[in-house]
């Protein structure tokens, strides 16, 4: 178990760059509006052409979210979502879909509080393959990183506009699966990304690591999703679907929403890497 | 290590207590824990306060700011007509309500303005419970003509409306928070998602001794003038250190700035005084180091009110500036070794108290402070009579009439 979890964001990452793609990574709240729904709401992603999955795990205190996840992180946690409940969630997900990379995001209190070595065998066992936790910067990662290692799962990183050469470095060294470059100075879903700027950005990093590079943080749009897609690796898409969820008259129908949405921006993507002078 | 006491900013490294260490811990606590974009900045902030502890002229502003803007020296005074009335303890009260704008939170933000002013920024951000902080901020961001945001909880607006107008008539921006339970640690995520967001002019004043390293280590150095005043002026007034020093602890900065400097006269008793709320048995109350369990928010490795799924849970206080979920991390240090130590009381035991100063020495104190006098009122009848306690009565009780009218039942 423990070798294939890094493994299958690689691999992933390996099929696409094999076919010109790059990957779309969807980003939904655990347990908003229900955890059945949320199932449902997974496989539908993935039905759309979502490439990874992202879960997020709410949190009572989201520093880093804007107001869409913010509130989605609420109603979760109304309904009494929590970390071990995400880890349940997760397995009955891969009863089905044993293939799509799947990785959480979330802070790091409820990590703290069920203990590292705890969680990183529950998140192995799982069929998580790496969690991205947010406000634990490298300098402060050196235990987890360890337990994350011995469970087999890839630690994932944010670099930021305001990251010097210096930390980036840094950060690549302890990062694995994919680094995550946050596209613009702010909380997720506020502002739209400058994709000139994140062009350049993505070049500088790919000449630092040779981790696929993400970009999040303000890609609501397939013509953004598109642009973005030339130049990075990955498109991490979050706001925009949990609006729709937020906004759903009925789960059955969201599903629909969701899985049309994802289409529309993979589409987007695809044709952007097959445009005459991409790459 | 003494001669450093009497420096105006510590220097890191120069004594056994002085903590953190470089990289911003106290033990296993404090740190820097947040998002990738503010590592940079926060790293930048750390540069421009090391300049400013190395530079006379920086330390010479802010001590003539703290004497002729602030009013310092603030006295300490011999509460001899309440001490007698307890039977026990002298009290003597160090009058930080009698600063400028009604508490010690003026020392922190004067300096943390002078840092802002130095690196170029002219917007200022803040967050606050009581008010007393955002206030406090306002001012000196009028001062210096800087434009200022404070974010402030929507329960704490209505239970504080005097603070938030004074807010307003200084030139500040309020911005209700409705997010949460609408209070203080929902202002600091706020304040920290207009930082992330305004990151390039804009300067963060933290209101107290928590959040990202090196801020714990910053305001602590700013409130240190508090204990060195105290120190100094018992040593004058009595002839010798306090036997104890109480203080009330939110966030715990005006704690943190009287308790620092006695921590090297290990034979001085420091207590901090925690918000009891309707008392720790029914778990509605704000004491994180009496009854809560370590973890991780707002930037830094602390005790925290949180649930068994580490999701922060509503604390409960009387006092809208205790009304916090987390405390400074070099508190939670000083507890766990024993160097301090730490108690609650609850809303009606520091009623007690606020209406005991009112009424026997005239002072109306803050309800934030009322908390470390409730705790007095306990102990010190127990005490012998030549027992020294020091209180800090961190601010004054005007902004808490209406509360302590509603409470009452008296419509103003």
């Amino acid at each position: 178990m423990s070798a294939t979890a890094v493994d299958r964001v690689k691999q992933r990452f390996e099929e696409l760059a094999a076919q010109g793609q790059a990957a779309l990574v969807t980003f939904i709240t655990v347990g908003d509006p229900n955890p059945d729904a949320t199932l449902a709401y997974l496989h539908a992603l993935v039905r759309g052409g979502a490439d990874i999955l992202e879960l997020g795990v709410p949190f009572s205190d989201p520093m880093a979210d804007g107001p869409t996840i913010q509130r989605a992180s609420e109603r979760a946690l109304e309904g009494g979502m929590t970390l071990r409940r995400v880890l349940a969630l997760v397995a009955a997900f891969r009863a089905t879909d044993s293939r799509t990379p799947l990785v959480l995001m979330g802070y790091l209190n409820p990590i703290e509080r069920m203990g590292y070595p705890a969680f990183a065998g529950a998140a192995a066992a799982a069929g998580v393959d790496g969690v991205l936790a947010v406000d634990l910067p490298p300098e402060e990662a050196a235990e987890f990183h360890a337990d994350m290692r011995a469970a087999g799962l890839a630690q994932i990183f944010l670099l930021a506009p305001t990251s010097s050469a210096n930390r980036i470095a840094a950060v690549c060294r302890y990062a694995s699966g994919f680094v995550y470059y946050v596209s613009v100075k702010g909380v997720t879903g506020d502002k739209p990304v400058d994709v000139a700027e994140v062009t350049s950005r993505v070049a500088a990093l790919k000449a630092v690591t040779s981790l696929p590079v993400g970009v999040g943080f303000g890609v609501r749009t397939p013509a953004t999703a598109g642009a973005v897609a030339q130049a990075a690796d990955a498109v991490i898409v979050g706001s925009a679907l949990v609006e729709i969820i937020e906004q759903a008259s009925s789960e059955p129908a969201c599903a629909t929403a969701l899985e049309g949405f994802v289409r529309g921006l993979k589409d987007a993507m695809n044709a952007a890497r097959a445009a005459p002078g991409a790459r | 290590m003494n001669a450093s006491r009497d420096s105006t900013l510590d220097l890191v490294g120069a004594s056994p207590t002085r903590w953190p260490d470089a990289t911003g811990h106290f033990g296993p606590y404090g740190g820097k824990f947040v998002a990738e974009t503010l590592m940079a900045p926060l790293a930048e902030l750390e540069a421009a306060y090391r300049e400013c502890q190395a530079d006379p002229a920086f330390i010479a502003e802010f001590e003539r700011d703290l004497a002729q803007y602030v009013g310092r020296p603030s006295p300490l005074y011999h509460a001899e007509r309440w001490s007698r009335e307890l039977g026990g303890a002298q009290i003597y009260l160090k009058r930080e309500d009698l600063n400028h704008t009604g508490a010690h939170k003026i020392n922190n933000t004067v300096g943390q303005a002078l840092v802002a002013r130095r690196m170029g920024k002219r917007h200022i951000i803040a967050e606050t419970g009581a008010g007393q902080h955002g206030v406090a901020a306002a001012t000196v961001a009028a001062r210096f003509g800087m434009s200022c945001r404070v974010y402030m909880g929507a329960n704490d607006i209505q239970r504080q409306s005097l603070n938030v107008f004074r807010m307003k008539l200084l030139g500040a921006e309020v911005m209700p928070v409705t997010s949460g339970s609408k209070t203080l640690k929902d202002a600091l995520n706020e304040a920290l998602r207009d930082w992330v967001t305004n990151v390039d002019h804009t300067f963060y004043i933290i209101g107290t001794v928590a959040g990202p390293h090196p801020y714990p280590e910053m305001v602590r150095d700013f409130q240190c003038v508090i204990g060195r005043e105290t120190r100094a002026q018992c040593l004058a007034q009595v002839g010798r250190l306090p036997d104890s020093v109480l203080a009330c602890v939110g966030g715990g900065s005006n704690a943190m700035g009287i308790f620092h400097p006695f921590l090297d006269d290990t034979a001085v008793r420091l207590i901090g005084v925690e918000a009891g709320g309707d008392g720790i048995e029914t778990g509605r109350h704000s004491a994180p180091l009496s009854a809560g369990i370590p973890g991780v928010l707002h930037g830094n490795r602390t005790y925290l009110m949180q649930d068994e799924n580490g999701q922060i849970i509503e604390t409960h206080s009387i006092s809208a500036g205790l009304d916090y979920p987390g405390v400074g991390p070099e508190h939670a240090w000083l507890k766990d070794s024993g160097r301090a130590s730490y108690v609650a009381v609850t809303d009606t035991e520091a009623l007690k108290g606020f209406h005991a100063l009112t009424r026997l020495e005239g002072i109306i104190p803050a309800l934030e402070t009322s908390h470390a006098l409730a705790y007095a009122m306990q102990w010190a009848p127990t005490l012998p009579k030549d027992h020294i306690m020091v209180i800090n009565v961190s601010g004054r009780g005007d902004k808490d009439i209406p509360t302590v009218a509603t409470r009452a039942g008296i419509s103003m």
